[in-house]
């Protein structure tokens, strides 16, 4: 099937000179949920602003549904859904006329019905004749993600969504992704909370300094780029290294409690049953094992302070 | 055309109009008493009649164009330059709809606006003053125009603003100087030869000559150029308006 978002090196040089985007190809299939991490900075809303028409792109080429974003920016757009990272939103309106707005502007015709659905999945259907200016900075950011989903989009957008948003309703929030998801939609979304991309996406992008490092599916990602390290608890602590354990690659852990062996998954040979059998010829009396897959995090890490090397 | 898009954007914006009814409805209502008051009372007491007409009636078309093309200014411009402040444009940026369909939203609504206004001044005006429309028509003509074509620099002067201050300063050091300049409370045949071949210059003479015409049928300037003057002043504005969302000037980045 052809990809629901086709980006063909796309490039953006802001006035003044600065290149945000450095010749980005990405493609996205309907229904796939994309996290998009990298540093402040990188690159990842200059990307979604000019996928969503609020930049103009400097070079390169952009199709939503295979409809291109400036020839055909109508069709595209109606696509769109967009939550920006910053609340951006009229302070005296009400919540449900904002909202109403939105459908308005994007062409489709009022339905009263399908806004109070959306409103009452953001639990916002009790602040509708509430002014923005009273709402907290989560429900403002819940009505944003209202007026994205006004107009019933394929695609959405989502900055940074859970950004200032406490944990029940980050959990709340990844549900309504799921929920989305499931429906058929779309979901492309940054984040600075790699435990966030871990929950929801499928695919992983990584971006710095305005080029695309990677883009890789999750689970496949982190077999990949993925360490273990097995963690031996011993019953009596060592003050170090036995000599007959030295030719394997150890480290002592807090207290000399435990050893710690790291592998790489994907090794042929993990050593572990070499591992095993030493601890036992030399005499160690073993308490537990733990093991331990390195997170996003780190492999993100890894990568960005590679890059910057 | 995206004319759901259209109305939308124009109930929005009226929508904060009837919010605040009362005081859109007043404070026109206010400053022309005060401007019947003191022009009217103060020196049409020295002032009987320019060219026939009474003075107090004589200044009920400049008093009209003076606050429609205020209120059609300071309407488009902040209705515009609002989004902007928030952050709120980005949405309209991103919807599926084109500059004319956004212009329309927004300037209809604040020449709308600025409509209301026109007719409620014309309507106290009555209170003081005995009226006679000589072109309904003409005058009608001539009061939509204005509302629109002002609406439209509103628009201009809005998304050319980049604070509060450069949104107040046009209005405010351009603007009001020409309208009293040109001849809202006074005939230019009133002034030394010279100084009216300097007005001339001044585009809102066209403007109150050619409305003050429509109520009275005597003008400064002929009716014709009047028109020509409006109909070119419109085209200047949608011209520079279209160029703005071509290049996306102080809009989009
Ligand atoms: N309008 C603009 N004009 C000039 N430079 C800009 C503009 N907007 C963004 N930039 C620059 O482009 C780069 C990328 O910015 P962008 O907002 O896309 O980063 P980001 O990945 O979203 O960062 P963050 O995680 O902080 O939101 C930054 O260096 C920023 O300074
Ligand atoms: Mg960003």
């Amino acid at each position: 099937m052809a990809p629901i978002l086709s980006i063909r090196d796309l490039q953006k040089t802001y006035e003044g000179g600065f290149q945000a985007l450095k010749g980005v190809t990405l493609d996205i299939e309907q229904g796939e949920i994309l996290a998009l991490l990298g540093p402040n900075g990188a690159g990842k809303t200059t990307l979604i602003s000019t996928v969503c028409g609020i930049t103009t792109p400097s070079q390169g080429q952009v199709t939503v549904g295979g409809h291109d974003i400036v020839q055909d920016f109508r069709a595209a757009r109606a696509m769109i859904g967009l939550v920006p990272q910053e609340i951006a939103l009229q302070p005296f309106e009400t919540v449900l006329n904002t909202v109403r707005f939105s459908r308005g502007l994007f062409g489709k015709p009022r339905n009263d019905a399908y806004i109070e659905r959306i409103l009452r999945k953001l639990s916002l259907w009790d602040k509708r004749d509430s002014q923005i200016t009273q709402l907290s900075g989560g429900m403002k950011r819940r009505v944003l993600i209202a007026k994205a989903l006004s107009h019933d989009p394929r695609i959405l957008f989502l900055d940074e969504p859970t950004a200032g948003v406490d944990v029940d309703l980050r959990k709340d929030m990844w549900d309504t992704v799921a929920e989305l998801k499931a429906d058929g939609v779309t979901i492309i979304l940054t984040t600075h909370y790699i435990e966030e991309a871990e929950a929801i996406a499928d695919r992983v992008g990584v971006i710095a300094k305005g080029e695309l490092l990677l883009v890789q599916d999750k689970a496949s990602l982190m077999a990949q780029m993925g360490k273990k390290q097995i963690e031996v608890q011993l019953d009596a602590p060592l003050d170090r290294i036995p000599d007959a354990l030295a030719h394997l690659d150890l480290a002592l852990g807090a207290g000399g409690e435990s050893l710690i062996y790291t592998y790489d998954t994907n090794a042929a040979r993990t050593g572990i049953t070499a591992l095993l059998n030493d601890i036992a010829a030399a005499d160690l009396v073993l308490r537990d094992v733990q093991t331990r897959q390195s997170s996003l995090e780190d492999i993100f890490v890894d990568l960005v302070k590679g890059e910057a090397a | 055309m995206n004319w759901t898009a259209i109305g939308a954007i124009y109930r929005f914006e009226m929508a904060r109009f009837f919010r605040t009814l009362m005081q859109s409805f007043l404070s026109p209502v206010l400053s022309t008493s005060l401007y019947f008051v003191v022009f009217g009372a103060a020196i049409g007491s020295r002032i009987q009649e320019v060219e026939g007409v009474s003075y107090g009636a004589f200044i009920v078309p400049g008093l009209v164009m003076l606050s429609v093309i205020t209120q059609a200014i300071s309407n488009a411009s902040f209705g515009i330059y609002f989004p902007k402040f928030t952050g709120t444009i980005y949405e309209l940026l991103s919807a599926p709809v084109n500059f004319l369909e956004i212009v329309l939203g927004y300037v209809g609504a604040a020449a709308t606006k600025a409509l209301f206004i026109g007719i409620v001044i014309l309507i106290t005006a009555t209170f003081f003053v005995d009226l006679h429309i000589a072109h309904p028509m003409a005058m009608v003509l001539f009061l939509l125009l204005t509302c629109l074509s002002f609406a439209l620099l509103g628009f201009i002067i809005g998304i050319w603003a980049t604070n509060f201050e450069q949104l107040q300063l046009v209005p405010l050091l351009i603007v009001t100087p020409l309208i009293f300049l040109g001849g809202s409370f006074y005939s230019i045949s009133m002034l030394p030869p010279a100084w009216q071949t300097v007005t001339l210059f001044n585009p809102v003479v066209y403007l109150i000559s050619g409305f003050r015409w429509s109520f009275f049928g005597l003008a400064d300037v002929p009716i014709g150029i009047s028109l020509l003057a409006i109909a070119a002043f419109t085209g200047l504005c949608l011209a520079v308006i279209w160029w703005i969302f071509r290049t996306g000037w102080r809009i989009r980045s």
